[in-house]
């Protein structure tokens, strides 16, 4: 029994195909600027590097910002029983996951089923997602990729004092033209995205064991900044955690199947 | 005796000298030093008034970079000096709204000119005079254009976000999708009013009502305004711009009066 999970984010898509038990390909890319596109686009990746046919696939869910617009979706799911499902798939004791995304950030709390037990995510306030960290790369002419490599240097973070994205813009131009370090800016901002994302989670009261996925996790700087701000540890999920809700959906596709 | 008042904000700095009327005022660009703004607006505002520095018995200083001042005598909160500053020009103000470039407050007074409620925002761009820069330099305008060119706005489009940030996503979409900038500028201006809509109401505003800070030269906003608050928005026969400087110097006339001249 084949599968497939397709999750259309604001500036990335995933798929993700299973067989049995088995995840046999898993693709990101940058998002098209129809969703649709994006779709057909990942999953033919994902379908080449399994060696596929999409007439192979029995069943597709899809998730994510885009998800009424996956044509060959079956069904679609909310990104955060996706999410939880993907991450309890990977590491049964999850408890928490934490997602950043580009536009976006979640807590989820599961049971030991899989089951969400309460959430909470804002989407309103830019200050507290991915894109954060992205304008502020702009800004210091850094890739968003290298951030996390950047802040391991830092000695002394800095501590910056607006929440607001457009603020927090132009107090980083004035640090970089007063010739801080940089490390210690990036480090900074870390702190600051991770207070707000920390705040967040603390809505929902912490429980362990923690895992953050979304494309923000893969920033090691960000990964230790989180930790601090919850005040507990962050569990490593071994695979791309940008691919958690897409895997998600694949599970929810086969579930779909045996029932 | 002269007085003055200078208010030096995050963006502009503004001073004004008194005897009981208005001798001279000034507005320039903020400078990177807020002492130098500060010299810079109030030697300007003393040229037009024919004075110099000695002439001045007292000053009050104000705004986002009042403690830095060196040559007043006394500083006093925004709020304090925008509420007193409107109420001079016109006595039956009772609530201002105070767009500045990177804040937004809203004041109700008695008719002494005492605040009894205020409301300020601080922590986020939207609603704020940023909010209006950023989208002026996506459409290519300059912000008067903005607001002039939302008057011509034949069917007005909406925006669903309130975070700067994500607003100007929204714009680019606009923009891309060749939708006319006058619909788009009177989306943006809705979307300032409706902002500052929220401050208002949370000091529940009282007639009469009037703007001070720079946005209140943007029509568009403005007749917005009106519409979230359904009332109308007394104009201030003075710019706009200097009232927080005015409020600061009429403290210092009530000051110097008292005898309280350091």
């Amino acid at each position: 029994m084949i599968v497939a999970g397709c999750d259309i984010g604001s500036l990335t898509a995933k798929a993700v195909i299973m067989k049995g038990d088995e995840m046999v390909a898993a693709q990101v890319m940058r998002a098209k600027s129809h969703p649709e596109e994006s779709a057909r686009e990942v999953m033919g990746k994902a379908l080449e590097q399994a060696g596929l046919i999409m007439d192979e696939i029995s069943f597709c869910v899809g998730t994510g910002y885009g998800r009424a617009s996956i044509p060959f979706a079956k069904m679609v799911e909310s990104e955060i029983a996706c999410h939880g499902k993907g991450a309890q798939w990977q590491m049964p004791s999850v408890r928490m996951v934490i997602d950043i995304g580009g536009q976006d950030a979640k807590a989820i709390r599961l049971d030991d089923q899989a089951n969400v037990i309460r959430y909470v995510y804002n989407d309103k306030c830019a200050s507290g997602t991915g894109r954060f960290l992205e304008v502020m790369a702009d800004a210091l002419n850094i890739e968003l990729g290298q951030m996390g490599t950047v802040s391991l240097s830092s000695q002394n973070p800095i501590s910056i004092s607006n929440q607001c994205v457009i603020f927090a813009e132009t107090e980083i131009v004035s640090l970089i033209n007063e010739g801080k370090n940089i490390a210690d800016i990036v480090s900074g901002l870390h702190h600051a995205l991770a207070h707000r994302v920390a705040a967040l989670a603390k809505g929902i009261e912490l429980q362990e064991d923690i895992v953050m996925t979304g494309g923000v996790a893969k920033n090691e700087g960000m990964f230790t900044a989180l930790e601090k701000a919850l005040g507990r540890k962050i569990k490593n999920i071994d695979r791309d955690p940008q691919i958690n809700g897409a895997l998600g959906a694949a599970i929810f596709a086969a579930e779909k199947l045996r029932n | 005796m002269i007085v003055a008042g200078c208010d030096v904000g995050s963006l502009t700095a503004k001073a004004v000298i008194m005897n009981g009327s208005i001798l001279g005022h000034a507005v320039i660009k903020a400078k990177s030093k807020p002492e130098e703004s500060a010299a810079d607006v109030m030697n300007l505002a003393l040229e037009k008034a024919g004075l110099k520095m000695d002439d001045i018995s007292f000053c009050v200083g104000t705004g986002y970079g009042r403690s830095k001042i060196p040559f007043v005598n006394l500083a006093v909160s925004e709020i304090a000096c925008h509420g007193k500053g409107a109420q001079w020009i016109m006595p039956s103000v009772r609530t201002v709204i105070d767009i500045g470039g990177q804040d937004c407050k809203a004041m109700r007074m008695d008719k002494d000119g005492n605040v009894l409620k205020f409301s300020t925002n601080d922590k986020c761009a939207a609603g704020t005079g940023r909010f209006l820069e950023v989208m002026a330099k996506l459409l290519g305008v300059s912000l008067d254009e903005l607001g002039i060119i939302s008057e011509n706005a034949k069917d007005p489009l909406s925006l669903s976000s309130t975070c700067t940030v994500w607003v100007q996503a929204e714009v680019i979409h606009h923009l891309n999708s060749q939708k006319p900038i006058a619909d788009i500028a009177a989306a943006i201006n809705r979307a300032m009013a409706i902002r500052v809509g929220i401050l208002a109401n949370q000091v529940s505003a009282e007639k009469d009502i009037c703007m001070s800070g720079g946005v209140a030269k943007n029509r568009g906003v403005v007749s917005h305004l009106e519409k979230v608050l359904g009332v109308k928005i007394k104009k201030l026969k003075y710019d706009p711009q200097i009232v927080g400087a005015l409020g600061a110097a009429v403290i210092a006339g009530e000051k110097a009066k008292g005898g309280n001249v350091s």
